[in-house]
């Protein structure tokens, strides 16, 4: 059955998310909640010298659409820079879901890329650096 | 049971999209009848003024007709005296009145208050930040894995600094009916006040504050099939008189001179400011409108509700009830189902028609107790029906069908 909001590409991430894990190089981490409804994602990443976006791994529990929306998250941004990943806005994440969302629902669609800011703002290069 | 669903116009009404309205979300807030509508309609349209105030026709009429509701609600809480019931905003207001008027005043260091497991923030955050303000202790009954408050640790947590007991009459998660007689003993032995927090209990079965006999109750008209923005207070006269005022203002005092004034008597010291007259009215209506149906018959259909709701979702593969079975709790029942998260359930049945709740329902250490983050909250009224039901089971399948691909 295919549905309007929870289609192929989110629920192939919410059943096989990608990087979901603990990532124990990580250069930086930071959580999230969603006070409404209890959705908790955690992004853990690597960052190399030249501020490039190694490895990007999530954890958390919620609903399928803010963990798939963490996962897609984490496969888009590897290989970034923190500078492209400040100019990323919410319109170009909410566009990775290919679901149109209701204001309540992008509460859940940006829960990672909330962290995601958080973290790329607060990088001063030192590891362990945690918002 | 059609003649009282025909009683809330809103029920009637399909969505936007066509779909009828399955309306499963009368804990959080309960839909109104029309008489409660009307009410409100009649006191704006034909009689409106300020209470308290006017001499001129409509300041008289207002005030019977506040007065006359306050009468009502008084008769049926079992009051002993009219003047023990104070209006409020809600529950909320309720609760936190009693503890920044009453607990701030007669809480010493070390002092406590004993609360629970699966209260609502309503009627534990007040008492957490009381507690901090005196110096008191917050203790909390243990609930046993099926829901109940575990009565075997009671004895504990009881002492002779035990102020007050906190409780709710029925949860709003679990739907657990409390045994407030057994706390009201407990209380007594060591010389205790009870507060009961009514939001959930109130709506649902006959109460009489006298017995067993209860220090303090609060409920909200909203959840009472009446308007939002009131609530009641009901507090033991001898408990609200030693009280002093929690708001200041006007219609609250007796004698007011530039440095220091003297305080109405009850219920007025309570009710500062204009009261929500219209809405107080109209409680005063719902209240009618309830005790017309009786609480025995509302408790036989909601019952007849509850018994079929939890025995089909019961079998549903793998839904996990939270909570006591049906014979030890009102018409809610929280489920949570492994592989569909609450918030996805909630979206999906509402594609369906259905409107209720997922969330952690203002009771975060509930769902700490519980292991899980959200639950999905089935909270049922008077005017559901067995279709109501009917239609909740098809999109609770509907849901799993598209969350799992099968």
């Amino acid at each position: 059955m295919s549905d309007e909001l929870y289609d192929d590409l989110i629920l192939d991430h919410y059943e096989s998310p990608y990087h979901r894990g603990r990532l124990e190089s990580a250069s930086c981490e930071h959580t999230e909640l969603n006070p409404l409804c209890g959705d908790r994602v955690q992004l853990q990443l690597q960052i190399d010298e030249e501020r490039r976006i190694q490895q990007a791994y999530f954890e958390g529990e919620g609903c399928a659409i803010s963990q798939a929306a963490a996962s897609i998250l984490c496969e888009h941004i590897e290989g970034r820079t923190l500078g492209e990943v400040e100019a990323f806005d919410a319109r170009q994440m909410l566009d990775l879901l290919q679901v149109r969302l209701t204001a309540t629902r992008q509460r859940c669609g940006l829960l990672g890329f909330k962290v995601l800011k958080t973290l790329a703002y607060a990088y001063d290069g030192t590891a362990g650096t945690s918002a | 049971m059609e003649n009282i669903r025909s009683d809330f116009p809103i029920l009637g009404r399909p969505l936007a999209d066509g779909t009828p309205l399955v309306y499963l979300d009368s804990g959080s807030s309960a839909q109104k009848p029309q008489v409660v509508i009307d009410a409100l309609v009649e006191c704006y349209q034909t009689y409106y003024a300020n209470a308290h105030r006017g001499v001129y026709q409509f300041g008289v009429q207002i005030d019977e007709a506040l007065e006359g509701a306050r009468e009502r609600i008084a008769a049926m809480l079992g009051a002993a005296e009219v003047e023990e019931v104070v209006f409020t905003s809600g529950t909320t207001m309720s609760i936190n009145l009693v503890a920044q008027a009453w607990a701030r005043m007669v809480l010493e260091e070390g002092d406590e208050v004993l609360v629970n497991e699966m209260e609502h923030h309503a009627n534990l955050v007040p008492w957490q930040q009381v507690v901090r303000q005196t110096g008191a202790v917050l203790k909390h009954i243990p609930l046993t894995d099926d829901g109940h408050l575990d009565l075997d640790q009671l004895q504990n947590c009881l002492g002779p600094r035990t102020k007050l007991i906190a409780v709710t009459g029925m949860s709003n998660v679990l739907g657990t009916i409390n045994p407030i007689g057994r706390l009201v003993e407990a209380a007594a032995t060591v010389g205790a006040r009870v507060l009961v927090d009514g939001a959930q209990s109130v709506p649902h079965a006959a109460i009489n504050v006298q017995d067993p006999a209860i220090d303090f109750l609060a409920f909200s008209g909203h959840k009472l099939y009446g308007p939002s923005g009131i609530g009641v207070l009901y507090g033991r006269r001898e408990l609200l008189e030693m009280m002093d005022p929690f708001l200041c203002g006007g219609n609250m005092i007796s004698e007011v001179g530039l440095t220091e004034s003297t305080w109405a008597d009850l219920p007025a010291k309570f009710e500062a400011g204009t009261l929500p007259v219209a809405e107080a009215i109209a409680l005063g209506t719902a209240v009618d409108y309830v005790t017309d149906i009786g609480f025995e018959q509302i408790g036989r259909i909601e019952r007849a509700l509850l018994v079929e709701a939890q025995t089909r979702l019961q079998e549903i593969p793998d839904l996990v009830i939270h909570g006591p079975d049906v014979d030890h709790k009102g018409a809610i029942i929280s489920f949570t189902d492994p592989r569909v998260h609450p918030h996805d359930m909630a979206e999906l049945l509402k594609r369906k028609g259905v409107a209720l709740r997922a969330g952690h329902h203002c009771a975060m250490p509930l769902h700490a107790r519980l292991g899980v983050v959200a639950t999905t909250r089935v909270s049922l009224a008077v005017y559901n029906t067995s279709a109501d039901i009917d239609v909740l089971i098809e999109a609770i399948h509907y849901a799993r069908k598209v969350l799992r691909r099968d």
